[in-house]
């Protein structure tokens, strides 16, 4: 089966786009998408947070910069029985979730173009509007032909 | 030179900014243009902003194109002289007939900006309009990244490569008017309304762009006149 959904979630926690990749599959209505958005965001905000080991004490940094610790990444796999959960945080703090098959090989490569995707031709479109929901025809054509590549070849 | 020499005597000067070796852009030559590629990423930022910028308090699509188009014509104006400059001293003319000036803008020109000829030249197969002319691109550079909404369907960004087209024709004394449609859009727009008729080359090409370049009458005429002689 593959890809199931890709789910992009801006960094306040609102759902900017969502689509499905296969049939089949369990159908959410729209404000279910956007409670599930809003509470992956809450729950990868706090386990970001629970971090059992303590950090080591920064040393002081003689003149330079700074030398700061990599900040806790949070929630980045959820594996079930049925599906596999991938979620990708960017420097900015929008999410990608990526819904796949269990036995799904490469997602960390699948996901690294699905952003390379999003920062090209969402990012440099001048009609989008920063934190809005994505609409855009070539974001959607690529993806969709990306997708249907990796779909097909299993 | 005096220009030159004073820029390196006040480097405190305020206003212009100099690198630190002193080396500003009016210090390199002319002529050496291989190796200046640019990153088209940044381009990519930089243009999304320029239509962003020319689309605050725009009354129509045409005024959005418009500027466009404005911000594009003196880019062409230098651009033609400097593409002059870089040519052999022998052949170092303006084109003096609509097909050689054509014919520089398809390869010489679109090769500085893109780094490959455009993808075709025609003309208006339309016998009432023999002052139109086409420049065909394929997938424009410009819009690589852009998708426009549907609201603004016939919106081309690619009107900023007309603007500088027709800088390059009012430059060598062609007056024309140049505007971008995209056509790639429109067929495929076409197609899912009415029956799927499917056209290989427009499918394979969505982005496709023609450049349209009606030249003036007093163009025309004098093409006429050098025809006969």
């Amino acid at each position: 089966m593959g890809i199931f959904a890709l789910i992009i979630i801006n960094k306040a926690g609102g759902l900017i786009y969502n689509r499905t990749f296969s049939e089949g599959l369990n159908q959410l209505n729209t404000n279910d998408y956007l409670v599930l958005a809003g509470t992956f965001h809450g729950v990868h905000a706090i386990t970001a947070r629970l971090n059992p080991i303590k950090e080591p004490p920064s040393p002081p940094s003689s003149g330079g910069s700074p030398n700061r610790a990599e900040p806790a990444s949070g929630l980045e796999v959820m594996e079930t029985e049925n599906f596999r959960l991938q979620c990708f945080n960017t420097l900015t703090g929008t999410k990608f979730l990526l819904f796949t098959d269990t036995m799904q090989s490469n997602v960390d490569g699948t996901m690294r173009k699905i952003y390379e995707l999003y920062a090209d031709y969402v990012m440099k479109n001048p009609f989008y509007q920063l934190e809005m929901p994505v609409r855009c025809d070539m974001f959607e054509r690529k993806l969709n032909s990306y997708i249907r590549e990796i779909n097909s070849s299993r | 030179m005096s220009n030159l020499q004073t820029s390196k005597g006040s480097k405190e000067q305020a206003g212009l900014r100099y690198p630190s070796n002193g080396k500003t852009i009016y210090h390199r030559p002319l002529n050496r243009t291989r190796t200046s590629e640019l990153s088209q990423a940044s381009f990519a930022y930089l243009f999304s902003e320029m239509v962003g910028y020319a689309s605050k308090r725009i009354e129509s699509i045409q005024d959005l194109e418009k500027r466009l188009n404005t911000q594009g014509h003196p880019i062409g104006l230098k651009l033609l002289d400097l593409l002059l400059h870089r040519e052999p001293t022998r052949s170092q003319l303006r084109p003096l007939n609509i097909i050689a000036l054509l014919h520089l803008i398809k390869q010489q020109v679109w090769t500085s900006l893109f780094g490959r000829a455009a993808d075709g030249l025609e003309k208006s197969s339309d016998p009432s309009k023999p002052d139109e002319y086409m420049i065909i691109d394929n997938e424009p550079l410009v819009n690589a990244y852009i998708s426009v909404p549907k609201d603004m369907s016939q919106l081309s960004c690619a009107a900023y490569v007309a603007g500088i087209v027709e800088g390059v024709c009012d430059g060598s004394a062609f007056p024309a008017r140049v505007t971008a449609h995209s056509v790639g859009k429109q067929q495929q727009g076409g197609e899912d309304g009415g029956a799927g008729g499917a056209d290989g080359g427009k499918e394979m090409w969505p982005g496709r762009t023609v450049f349209l370049v009606k030249f003036a009458p007093e163009v025309m005429e004098r093409e006429g006149f050098l025809g006969k002689g």
